[in-house]
C-alpha cells in the first residue's frame, strides 16, 4: 500500500514539475506579453496543483495537510484575477494583432 | 522518493533558470511581472516537493505565505505600476 501511494504521488510530482518546466519554456519562447501570460497561468496552476496533490498523498495522516489544500484553493482563486489585471494592462499598452483574435470585446470599449 | 525529488528538483531548477532569463531580458515590466509570478509558483512547487521528500511539514506555512504575498505583489504591481516610457 505504501509503495502504491509512493508511486502515485511521485508520478503526480514529476508531472507537475514537468508542467512547471513547460510554463518556463513558454515564457522564454513566446513573443508578446499576452502569449507569455497564457504560458504563465494555465500550465503553472495545473502543475502547482499536481505537485500539491503529490505532496498531500505523500504526507497523508499529517495534521498540516489542510494548509496545502488551502494553497491549492487559493491559487485557483487568485490566478484568474492576476491574469485578468495583467491582461487588461497589456492590451491597453501594447494592443494586439486583431487578426489573431476570434472575439475582441475590448476594441469596442476603446473606441 | 529520493529519486522523485531529484528528478522534480532538477526540472524545477531548470524552470527557475529559464524564468530568470525572462526576468532579466523581458522587454517591459509586465513581462517581468509575469515571469516573477511564475518564479513564485516554481518556488512553491519546490517547497512542496521538499516537504514531501523529507516528510517534514515545517516549510508548509511558507508555501501559504508565498501564495498570499505573491498574489498581493502581482495585483498591486499590475494596478499601480507606471508605464515604462514615462
Amino acid at each position: 500500500m505504501t509503495l502504491i501511494l509512493d508511486v502515485v504521488s511521485g508520478a503526480f510530482m514529476i508531472l507537475g514539475s514537468l508542467l512547471a518546466l513547460t510554463a518556463a519554456v513558454g515564457i522564454v519562447r513566446f513573443k508578446d506579453t499576452l502569449s507569455r501570460m497564457h504560458a504563465a497561468t494555465k500550465p503553472q496552476v495545473v502543475g502547482l496543483i499536481l505537485v500539491l496533490t503529490g505532496a498531500v498523498i505523500q504526507l497523508h495522516g499529517n495534521v498540516d495537510i489542510w494548509m496545502l489544500v488551502l494553497v491549492g484553493l487559493f491559487t485557483v482563486l487568485t490566478a484568474p484575477v492576476i491574469a485578468h489585471m495583467v491582461g487588461r494592462v497589456a492590451y491597453r499598452e501594447q494592443g494586439t494583432t486583431d487578426a489573431r483574435l476570434v472575439v475582441n470585446e475590448m476594441a469596442e470599449d476603446q473606441e | 522518493m529520493t529519486v522523485v525529488a531529484i528528478i522534480a528538483g532538477t526540472m524545477l531548477i531548470l524552470a527557475a533558470a529559464l524564468t530568470c532569463y525572462r526576468i532579466l531580458a523581458g522587454p517591459n515590466s509586465l513581462d517581468r511581472l509575469v515571469a516573477i509570478d511564475t518564479a513564485m509558483a516554481v518556488a512553491m512547487c519546490g517547497l512542496a516537493v521538499w516537504a514531501a521528500a523529507s516528510k517534514d511539514t515545517t516549510v508548509v506555512p511558507a508555501i501559504v505565505a508565498l501564495s498570499l504575498v505573491g498574489f498581493l505583489g502581482s495585483a498591486s504591481v499590475a494596478r499601480f505600476r507606471v508605464g515604462d516610457d514615462q
